[in-house]
């Protein structure tokens, strides 16, 4: 028993720790979990890291959510809910105020400034992330299809994403991707 | 359920005046934020970024689109995923802490309950080799709605400024997505520049 509360303390510091310097999601965070609980900790194999991976990618969410299967293999229930906090509680709290001045400040000259200065750059990194992940998605060109054509109908055409993805779906399980 | 969301036209017409403070619609209810960051996270396949836009400027018209674009930039520059920290910015915003708390309830306990039970299947059934490439097709859509969203969200600054922020936001793409310069090289030249330019023209 003390060992598990061992576990859960390490868990919820790194993860802590880690999330301070997750800048730009919590994909930027994969090398360091995996150097953590693969390499340093051995507490997942390679294996069970690249299939809990995909899993997290499987199923709907934030990315962040990688991390409450991390949890739930390591330490159980109490494992993926300690780890999901840990990595989400500071940012959250730092979110929070940051959030509420930049709000008490609305109005100022340097708001005015920041704001209009982080948006441009903001589109252009997600621009960016967008073509990285086309590239790492389209495997043939029946998936730069897909890509192209849900781009084009998602931007022009009144439908649900969600049946673009059903398509899209059936379409990669009959293996045409 | 989209049928009463503004049209995206090419033009940009179905937005409104593009200087808008305030929101269009009233400020939701604790339920309200908890269904809105649910639906958002558990449609969210590959990335919750475009459901996020989707759920705030074109279905429920909490924000405007330069106010989403504002809110989210905010979040990209602050450490922690962009979505987690918007949920507790924006239900906060509206709520009260108790709203950034029920934000981001909405949008992280559904996808831990439905990933923990995905996890516990895997660990009987082994390999899901079907799934596994349905995910393959739906990656590749899901980066394509990553771009419609990325270029419904450049309208307005194409629309109300000069040539410097498009330029500012085209450099940044070309740099670290063509160019794969390092991140943080980049930022610490772009983003003082950036603000600069912001300020003088404020």
């Amino acid at each position: 028993m003390k060992d598990e509360a061992g576990t859960l303390v390490i868990l919820a510091g790194y993860f802590a720790l880690m999330s301070l310097f997750a800048i730009g999601g919590a994909n930027s965070a994969i090398p360091e979990m995996h150097r953590l609980v693969v390499e340093v900790r051995h507490w997942m194999t390679d294996r069970q890291f690249t299939d809990s991976f995909a899993l997290a990618q499987l199923s709907p969410g934030p990315n962040v959510i990688i991390v409450t299967l991390i949890g739930y293999h390591v330490a159980g229930l109490v494992g993926a809910v300690v780890t999901t906090l840990a990595m989400c509680g500071p940012t959250c709290l730092f979110a929070y105020f940051v959030g509420r001045t930049f709000d008490r400040f609305r109005g100022a000259a340097w708001h005015a400034a920041l704001a209009g200065g982080l948006v441009p750059v903001t589109l252009g990194l997600t621009a960016a992330s967008a073509t990285v992940v086309a590239s790492a998605a389209d495997y043939n060109w029946i998936g730069a299809a897909i890509t192209l054509a849900t781009a084009v109908i998602c931007y022009w055409v009144r439908i649900h994403p969600l049946w673009v993805f059903g398509v899209a779906a059936v379409l990669g399980m009959i293996g045409a991707v | 359920m989209n049928d009463s969301s503004p049209s995206p036209s090419l033009t940009g017409q179905t937005v409104e005046s593009p200087k808008q403070l305030s929101p269009r619609q009233p400020e939701p209810t604790l339920s309200a934020l908890f269904i809105a960051f649910a639906t958002i996270s558990l449609s969210g396949f590959g990335g919750v970024l475009a459901w996020s836009r989707r759920m705030m400027v074109e279905e429920r018209r909490w924000l405007t689109p330069e106010q989403f674009n504002e809110a989210y930039a905010l979040c990209a520059f602050l450490p922690g995923p962009n979505i987690v920290n918007f949920s507790v910015i924006f239900g906060s915003r509206m709520r009260g802490p108790l709203g950034g708390l029920i934000a981001l309830a909405g949008l992280l306990g559904p996808p831990m309950v439905l990933i923990i039970i995905l996890g516990a299947l895997y660990a009987y059934y082994g390999d899901l080799p079907a799934l596994r490439r349905a995910l393959v097709g739906v990656a590749a859509a899901a980066a394509g709605l990553l771009m419609a969203t990325v270029a419904k969200m450049s309208r307005p600054l194409f629309r109300d400024r000069a040539v410097v922020a498009p330029l500012i936001a085209i450099a940044t793409f070309v740099a670290i997505g063509i160019m794969q310069w390092p991140l943080a090289l980049v930022l610490i030249v772009i983003v003082p520049v950036s603000i600069a330019y912001a300020w003088v023209q404020r």
